[in-house]
């Protein structure tokens, strides 16, 4: 007999509310099974849930209508168009078009407008700060750096000084960017080159030391007065008529001012030595047929304003 | 029930059902995957494609080796910000001489397709060496090794080897090409060298990388400079109906 007070763990007993209903037992509202038996193992035959069924029978007539609608079957030649016409090449050009034609007054104003009265006029300088911001961005910020600051001693020019290669004022800056600098994609590209100096034996190493030592002396950087005083001779005959006497350099043909301390590929006597000796100069593409005319007018704008315009 | 009972002899015959399920794949594979042999918006013919140039194809042979398709893709979507910022969309006929094809899904770095042109070949070695030292916020790896892997006439062959499998899939690659594919390859880098740009017109012949020797970087970006300049938008316009 089961005594519920015997505490003994041996012949303790779970209360019949507590036990596990006998697995053989079936209750009255099991779905049927299947009828199949696997070593005793049998399958409810459970409906599919009716939210379920419903969401597939909608997407087999939503299918219908989309192969009505949409380009879908194909054919032939061509798939069926569709009633609504949708083609993603007509879209992105019916979407740039909207935009174009909401710039477009600005556009023409930019053509219009004199370059150097692009910033009289507020609203317009407004709109070609933000549309040049937006180009220099996608095209002009890998080499010339997010912020326009360019890379030091890399031959990226910085934009941001008020020293410039081929001349910073609007018209400078509109023919270098439609034109770019020494490609040959365009004949009207700006284009100069330094002779190699020591690679082509115009001056020996003694002399290039001497040019790279007035060089220095010409920014007032630390020099060795013997060989600049040396070097002054040089640089008259090799350099001056491009980089002038006083070394302020020539915009007409890109020629670097030489009397400051920027320097596009480092100031230290072993970087201007290197480019003595083997000539160093940068290029850059046009973008005649990249850009449209406004845009370009609207990059310089954003250019002239970051800091260096004429 | 009637359809459902016959559908359970389907089901209860394993031979039945195999041979049943893989003739339902093949109808689904046919509707579509065979239109896009003959429709005319996805063999649209565009001027301009050539197969790749010797060199080119060491490029990207190089670019398929380091992975640079797992963060660039090559493919323009049509899409105003897209098209804005990268140029024109890509057409299929783009990619028709790339085997894989290099669209990609994902991009942590910018898309490639049309590269060419963009930039100096000296920004491009400067940036591949040190990608820091010219875009301070990327964070590309740095691939300056490629300067110092000389590519060998071994490499040369490699490439003709592999013009050939490619003449077999149908890439135009004529007899001459075959034939000059080892001395291309090596004179692609000299800008005074036997005039590969007859043979692979739009091609770009000079030395890439500023070394006298031919490296893996030379290769790379005779292949970054071309990429998506083939076809003149110009004097091309895509038909916008496809």
């Amino acid at each position: 007999m089961v005594d519920s007070n015997d505490k003994t763990p041996e012949n303790k007993v779970t209360p019949a509310s507590r036990q596990y209903p006998d697995p053989a037992a079936k209750l009255k509202q099991d779905p049927p099974t299947t009828g199949h038996s696997w070593d005793g193992i049998e399958e409810y035959d459970n409906p599919m849930p009716r939210w379920w069924v419903w969401i597939f029978i909608i997407t087999i007539i939503w299918s219908v209508g989309y192969w009505i609608a949409m380009p879908a079957w194909p054919g032939i030649q061509s798939a069926t168009q569709g009633v609504l016409g949708y083609s993603s090449r007509a879209n992105v050009a019916a979407e740039i078009t909207e935009f174009e034609s909401r710039n477009e007054q600005f556009f023409v104003q930019l053509l219009e407008t004199d370059l150097d009265d692009i910033r009289e006029n507020d609203e317009l300088h407004r709109f070609a700060i933000n549309a040049g911001g937006s180009v220099f961005r996608a095209q002009c910020s890998q080499c010339h750096g997010t912020g326009g600051a360019g890379v030091q001693a890399g031959g990226f020019p910085n934009l941001l000084d008020d020293d410039w290669l081929w001349g910073g004022t609007m018209e400078d800056i509109v023919t270098t960017v439609t034109w770019g600098i020494r490609n040959e994609d365009y004949p009207d590209a700006r284009w100069s080159e330094m002779p190699a100096f020591g690679a082509d034996g115009l001056l020996d190493d003694e002399e290039i030391d001497q040019v790279v030592n007035f060089v220095l002396s010409l920014s007032g950087s630390d020099h060795d007065a013997q060989l600049a005083a040396a070097g002054a001779e040089h640089y008259e005959i090799n350099c001056a008529s491009c980089h002038m006497d006083d070394g302020s350099g020539d915009y007409f043909i890109g020629a670097p001012a030489l009397n400051n301390q920027i320097w596009l590929y480092g100031g230290s006597p072993e970087a201007i030595r290197e480019t003595i000796y083997y000539s160093r100069f940068g290029v850059m593409p046009g973008f005649e047929t990249r850009l449209r005319e406004a845009e370009i007018r609207a990059v310089a704008a954003y250019v002239h304003q970051l800091g260096g315009g004429q | 029930m009637g359809i459902l009972d016959h559908h359970k002899k389907i089901e209860t015959h394993a031979t039945l059902l195999l041979v049943l399920s893989f003739l339902v794949v093949t109808i689904g594979g046919i509707v579509q995957i065979v239109p896009l042999f003959y429709l005319d918006n996805t063999i649209e013919k565009v001027e301009g494609m050539r197969p790749y140039s010797p060199l080119e194809l060491a490029g990207r042979e190089i670019y398929v080796r380091e992975g640079c398709y797992v963060c660039h893709s090559q493919m323009i979507r049509p899409m105003r910000d897209e098209v804005e910022r990268y140029g024109h969309y890509s057409l299929a006929a783009e990619s028709m001489y790339d085997h894989p094809f290099q669209w990609g899904s994902k991009r942590t770095g910018p898309d490639l397709a049309r590269l060419g042109g963009r930039y100096s070949d000296d920004w491009h070695v400067q940036h591949m060496i040190d990608p820091r030292a010219v875009v301070p916020e990327s964070i590309m790896p740095s691939y300056g090794f490629m300067m110092n892997r000389e590519l060998t006439r071994t490499d040369a062959e490699h490439i003709r080897d592999l013009m050939s499998v490619y003449r077999v899939l149908g890439h135009p690659y004529t007899d001459e090409m075959m034939d000059l594919a080892v001395s291309d390859f090596f004179a692609q880098v000299d800008e005074f060298g036997d005039d590969v740009t007859e043979r692979y017109p739009g091609a770009q012949q000079r030395n890439f990388d500023g070394q006298p020797q031919l490296t893996e970087m030379d290769a790379i970006i005779a292949y970054m400079q071309m990429l998506g300049t083939l076809v003149d938008f110009d004097t091309f316009v895509p038909d916008a109906s496809r």
